[in-house]
């Protein structure tokens, strides 16, 4: 379906926007151009911009793209503006999207702004940073230099390279030498809009050397138009931190995500992820770890469980630079009604990488004939001492499980409630975090039953 | 009226006949015995009777309680008070013997029309019927039969029927790969569950079970059929002579 000429004003549109707000993101509502933070600098938005304008929005014809296709997620046309102020007036549903009984730091952005009308964040350990990213040009100037745009790949990623065109504000935490964070943050990026608005977060997560933390982002969709985020996050985590994110998607299914993270992890350093995917209409997370230095730990999770024509496609990719480390993977979903899903994971042990060990599964129970699944599970291994595995399986629910607990009574509802709910709990156990366990938990049981 | 009457079963999986022609009656009360080798048909017999979708019904009908069984759903004939002990109990992993009984438990009572149990009297519950087959407790906060021994397996299908107590209990091969003495612990368990008001249909490919469980009747299927019934004395006779010559005469007629 991909019009040559359609793609070329798409991506012109991107382009325009971009001149019609130059002034604006050069100044970046703080200070002279010249203080802004190497990745907020307007030569560097320039240079990703024409690099976006190069590479142009990904296509299916891009084997990276080939279940998700952009152009069309992008079709009803969205308007491209740096400049949306947070607003304050929320509709009261908003706090729906907090958890019960979790004592944590809120952090609360809207349509891409931080707003500190409706975060909590509460008392913080000395040193240690929550606010929005633009806040932080300001206020750690230092660290946005040594840590922005530093990770993420924007000469090979259209839409990382857009998203650095463009970023403006997102989430900025920042967790010095040696603090340990005891409360997690809560991070709730809330969209509602009047139009359809194509938004452009920029979270920057710094944890230095031997610090600790955990982080629950999650994504939520009020009343109003349909949105697109291109989200982009950098993780740096420093020698011997320990890190645990939480990814939780559940925008609503008139709202598309693309979501790229890239983790970098110094020695013996811990990371551990979990995304969940609940709904949206076209959802894609590309999570790349850089784990680049010996006796790293680094753990990915993703639950997914779409249904009505949601789509979600996940790409990952562990990129073991240096030996002695461990990564470990386990994707799991369940595709309901029309749903289709991805599943396209990489691991890459380089040559110099010995003695790795890296797992890697994805299981996948498609519940209707409609909906489909693609799964490619990937090792590519330079290195000779090393113990890799991968798997993916993709089928139903085995029935042969299902007449076992029928024949003691249970109803076929109530049976594949229990199967599934088991399925998905081998992700939801996982999760350290008892609120947002329990939140989830309590989704599963409202999808499946049991 | 016979609580379970069988008249001339047929039944297939794919395109091959495997059930050609059973009769039986049971009474309540009774415990009737199936034997027979291996490929003879008693574990589809026992899979048709409790619902399983890839067999298929060709000719023939099962009433139970004076109903037509063959028409239920799997569930409604557990509702009903069949229950299967299965050959190979199924591994889930994820679903906790807690949760998985209490489920089971509740919908059992709540078609019935009772109240569910309360958390206290469901553990007491538990806890009693665990005792009955010599079951770890520690056992009902873990995943359903994943990771149990063979004889955990088993002892777990009678604990269930005990916490179930359902009317038809159909035991398919409980004893294969038991030793003696959980044999006999799994043969006392059914022993202390036998009642005037409930039936079981034990079938079994050696005798040594019946040692222990002692049934009303004796019936020796081959071939798909039950070509000899009889009292106990039968058992011994088949675990002396063996089961070729009855399917000569199977053959023969």
């Amino acid at each position: 379906m991909s019009h040559p000429h359609a793609l070329a004003s798409l991506e012109a549109s991107f382009v325009d926007a971009f001149e019609a707000h130059a002034g604006l993101l050069a100044k970046n509502g703080t200070g002279p151009a010249e203080a802004l933070p190497f990745a907020m600098a307007p030569a560097l938005r320039r240079q990703a911009l024409n690099r976006f304008r190069d590479l142009g929005v990904p296509s299916r014809k891009n084997e990276a793209w080939k279940y998700t296709n952009i152009p069309e997620a992008l079709a009803a046309g969205f308007a491209v503006s740096p400049a949306a102020p947070p607003s304050d007036a929320l509709p009261a549903r908003w706090r729906d999207c907090l958890l019960p009984g979790l004592n944590a730091h809120v952090v609360a952005l809207v349509n891409g702004r931080f707003s500190s009308a409706h975060s909590m964040i509460g008392d913080l350990p000395e040193g240690v940073a929550i606010c929005g990213l633009e806040t932080a040009a300001t206020t750690c100037p230092d660290i946005l230099r040594r840590h922005l745009g530093r990770y993420a790949d924007w000469e090979t990623e259209s839409l990382t390279a857009l998203n650095t065109a463009f970023a403006r504000d997102g989430l900025f935490v920042y967790v010095p030498k040696g603090t340990v964070l005891e409360k997690p943050i809560y991070a709730l990026h809330l969209s509602t809009t009047n139009e359809r608005l194509f938004l452009q977060p920029r979270h920057l997560l710094v944890f230095e050397e031997n610090a600790q933390a955990r982080i629950v982002e999650r994504y939520c969709g009020l009343e109003g138009e349909a949105t697109f985020t291109n989200a982009v996050t950098e993780i740096f985590v420093g020698e011997r931190a320990v890190v645990e994110t939480y990814l939780v998607q559940d925008p609503g299914d008139e709202h598309s995500v693309v979501s790229t993270t890239q983790a970098y992890q110094e020695a013996a350093s811990t990371f551990s992820t979990a995304t969940i995917t609940l709904d949206g209409k076209v959802v894609r997370n590309n999570l790349n770890v850089l784990p680049n230095a010996p006796h790293c730990e680094t753990h990915l999770y993703g639950l997914f469980l779409p249904a009505g024509d949601t789509q979600v496609d996940n790409r990952t990719l562990v990129d073991h630079a240096k030996p002695d480390c461990v990564s470990n993977e386990l994707y799991k979903g369940v595709l309901n009604d029309r749903a289709s899903g991805v599943f396209n994971g990489k691991v890459f042990v380089r040559q110099d990488a010995q003695r790795i060990n890296a797992f890697q599964e994805n299981k996948t129970i498609v519940l209707n004939n409609e909906a489909t699944m693609n799964a490619k599970p990937e090792l590519e291994i330079y290195a000779d001492d090393v113990k890799c595995s991968h798997g993916a399986t993709t089928g139903q629910l085995d029935p042969e499980a299902l007449f076992y607990l029928r024949s003691r009574g249970m109803s076929k509802r109530q049976a594949q409630g229990l199967l599934l709910h088991a399925f998905a709990g081998d992700i939801l156990e996982r999760i350290s975090i008892e609120p947002l366990r329990e939140m989830l938990d309590e989704r599963v049981t409202r999808l499946f039953g049991g | 009226m016979a609580l379970l009457q069988i008249n001339n079963l047929h039944a297939r999986i794919e395109e091959q006949n495997i059930l050609k022609g059973v009769d039986l009656t049971v009474g309540a009360g009774e415990v009737h015995a199936i034997m027979g080798p291996n490929g003879s048909g008693k574990s589809t017999f026992a899979a048709v009777l409790a619902g399983r979708e890839e067999f298929e019904v060709t000719e023939g009908g099962v009433l139970y309680e004076g109903g037509d069984l063959l028409d239920m759903e799997p569930d409604e004939r557990a509702l009903e008070g069949v229950f299967l002990a299965f050959q190979y109990p199924v591994e889930l992993p994820g679903v906790s013997m807690n949760n998985f009984l209490r489920q089971a438990l509740n919908q059992q009572r709540e078609h019935r029309g009772e109240e569910p149990l309360s958390a206290g009297a469901f553990l007491k519950r538990m806890r009693e019927c665990a005792a009955l087959v010599s079951l770890d407790p520690q056992l009902m906060s873990r995943s359903v039969n994943d990771g149990f021994s063979g004889g955990e397996k088993k002892r777990n299908e009678i604990f269930q029927l005990a916490m179930l107590e359902p009317r038809l209990a159909i035991l398919d091969e409980t004893d294969s790969g038991l030793d003696i003495d959980a044999l006999r612990i799994v043969a006392d368990g059914v022993n202390a569950l036998r009642r005037s008001d409930r039936s079981f249909v034990v079938i079994t490919h050696y005798q040594r079970l019946l040692n222990y469980i002692v049934p009303d009747v004796v019936h020796v299927m081959a071939d798909g059929r039950i070509v000899r019934s009889g009292d106990k004395s039968l058992a011994l006779e088949l675990e002396e002579k063996g089961y070729d010559w009855l399917r000569e005469e199977a053959v023969a007629a």
